[in-house]
């Protein structure tokens, strides 16, 4: 059934459908009313879950690790700050490998003091470990908060599944929901490998040492080492089940495409534009317009950030002339993060073909800057036309 | 006005109810055959009766852009106070409507080339029971009086749906005769 409802209540309703039975956060801006709809279907017995209101969000994550520890399917949210004060938990959770799904509704950080979106939050977590996944609208929350639950208890990582604030979390669209026996029929209960058990006590990620070693059970255990290799191993084959999600979540609901990229006009095109969330979606407008001015540019949305799918996006720009990067986050001191991600991948897989795309790196919306479409495809027509001379080029700074 | 692709800009106080009412008109937009349409409040730090502005697009195809409308077909204005306070007809398009919720003639304005259609909303829901200052049902009459797009049945509907448990029918009763009463001076 299609609603028209903000990009928050579509993640909430993601949440309810797939039956979470933990679910612990603590409110901050923009992510305020999605875990303020999952309180209220638990006050109200529409969903059967354990809601934990929590004093920070370094307990509720600390709460969530717990919880899935246990065996709980769990879910928690956060923004900006809020994301940042978990971040020993963030690391501690991919660690653990366990398989709980948080929506990052993206806010720029301070100082100074800014609730508007940019991507910096989420961006700043690229190295934990743990899966992300930026949305376009509200149909990719629903769905994408649904295959984020199947694929972290697949491969036993967290998910981030990351939105715009504002743009998407308070903005008002059309969406289909989702039936549950669906849901119930591609999402099957969490029954985790191993759970905590009170009859069983255990200790889980104890001081491990350097080198492997013979364990109470007198088999060699993995050292410390070993595990964080694994952990890297499985986020590499994740790529693999990601497919399968979305392959499996086509069959249930019918509708998908690829899980990793979304390319539009690409195909012909001489210059792709290239960004993450709902920017994407705004420079489709804009490619509409440099295309009737002949003009031969697409637009490619990167999906998943982490793991990397390197070979997805080298593939879909190889014989491209250039691309340009757009992002609402950086790498201080550097450039944005997925520009150089991007280009790490342009070079392992197209310097051997001879034959390299330019790329340039545009940094836009910082701390909720409006970007208007206008100027957005003004920058797109400068960028094709002569390389930007300094880089990375701000959109719309005004100093 | 391109019956295509239509903007609306909502000017209303915080807490007045302006995004619920542009939500009921996008729901009834959609089952119209809109597919796309997408309403966005002013982000940030709302307080209660500081001036506050909504976009809704409505469009027959899936919209991309969710930028806020700079060149609204339709303003719709829930106080006339706000005439004071906020510049209502920035960007309007020539020839684009005005709805304003007023106690005043309808010739007591004078928009260069804009059409001006009024209604005393606030009086039209104290009248049907509603507690003062409630309009954002009744609003949605005069605009569609105005604007002439989805039929008055429709919007009651998604009136009723949306105040199920608020006094729905004293609220669809003021849209309609909001609907009724709306001056539109041609």
């Amino acid at each position: 059934m299609h609603i028209i409802e903000n990009g928050n209540v579509a993640a909430a309703l993601g949440v309810r459908l797939c039956r979470a039975g933990v679910i612990a956060a603590y409110p901050i801006t923009p992510q305020t009313p999605l875990t303020e709809r999952l309180s209220e279907y638990v006050e109200s017995g529409d969903m059967k879950a354990e809601y934990i209101p929590v004093e920070s969000e370094h307990s509720a994550l600390a709460v969530c690790i717990a919880a899935s520890s246990a065996g709980a399917r769990t879910f928690t949210a956060t923004s900006a700050n809020g994301l940042l004060y978990m971040h020993e938990q963030v690391q501690w959770a991919s660690g653990a490998r366990l398989p709980i799904v948080m929506c990052v509704v993206n806010r720029a950080v301070g100082a100074p003091w800014n609730v508007w979106n940019d991507q910096q939050d989420s961006i700043s977590q690229r190295d934990t470990g743990w899966i992300q996944i930026y949305c376009c609208d509200h149909q990719q929350i629903i769905d994408t908060v649904i295959k984020a639950f199947w694929l972290a208890e697949k491969v036993s990582i967290p998910i981030m599944v990351c939105y715009d604030g504002y743009i998407l979390s308070h903005t008002y669209m059309p969406f289909d929901v989702p039936d549950q026996e669906k849901v119930d029929a591609f999402l099957p209960p969490f029954k985790p490998e191993y759970a905590l058990d009170p009859d069983q006590p255990a200790n889980l990620n104890t001081v491990t040492l350097p080198d492997v070693r013979v364990d109470v059970h007198g088999e060699l255990a993995h050292g410390y080492m070993e595990i964080r290799y694994l952990l890297q191993e499985d986020l590499r084959t994740t790529l693999k089940a990601a497919a399968e999600a979305e392959q499996r979540f086509a069959q249930h609901f019918g509708r998908g495409g690829d899980p990793f990229i979304e390319p539009y006009r690409c195909a012909d095109a001489d210059f792709v534009a290239v960004g993450m969330g709902s920017i994407t979606y705004q420079l489709r407008v804009c490619v509409d317009a440099l295309r009737k001015e002949g003009i031969r540019v697409g637009v490619m949305g990167v999906r998943y950030y982490r793991p990397f799918p390197d070979e997805a996006i080298a593939g879909a720009l190889k014989g491209k002339q250039g691309v340009i990067v757009f992002e609402k986050a950086l790498s201080y001191g550097y450039e944005g993060a997925l520009a150089s991600d991007l280009k790490s991948a342009l070079y392992e897989h197209l310097a051997p073909t001879g034959s390299l795309p330019t790329v340039q790196n545009l940094i836009a919306g910082i701390g909720g800057r409006e970007i208007r479409t206008e100027d957005l495809t003004q920058t797109l027509r400068a960028a094709i036309h002569e390389r930007i001379s300094k880089e990375p080029h701000w959109i719309g700074l005004k100093l | 006005m391109n019956k295509d692709f239509i903007e609306i800009r909502w000017h209303g106080r915080g807490g007045q109810g302006a995004i619920t009412a542009a939500k009921i008109v996008a729901g009834a937009a959609f089952v119209s055959g809109y597919a796309g349409v997408v309403m966005a409040p002013t982000f940030g730090t709302e307080r209660r009766g500081a001036p506050v502005m909504t976009s809704l697009k409505l469009s027959k195809e899936k919209i991309y852009d969710l930028t806020p409308i700079e060149t609204p077909d339709i303003v719709v204005v829930l106080d006339h106070l706000l005439l004071n306070e906020a510049d209502v007809t920035h960007g309007l398009k020539p020839g684009g409507i005005i709805v304003l919720n007023t106690p005043m003639a309808h010739d007591a304005y004078h928009f260069k080339n804009y059409r001006l259609a009024t209604a005393d909303v606030t009086a039209i829901s104290v009248e049907t029971g509603l507690p003062h200052g409630m309009v954002n049902a009744g609003i949605i009459g005069s605009l569609e009086k105005a604007m002439n797009l989805l039929g008055i049945e429709i919007l009651i509907k998604g009136i009723e749906e949306e105040f199920r448990t608020r006094k729905p029918q004293n609220n669809s009763r003021a849209a309609k005769i909001a609907y009724e009463r709306t001056i539109t001076g041609e």
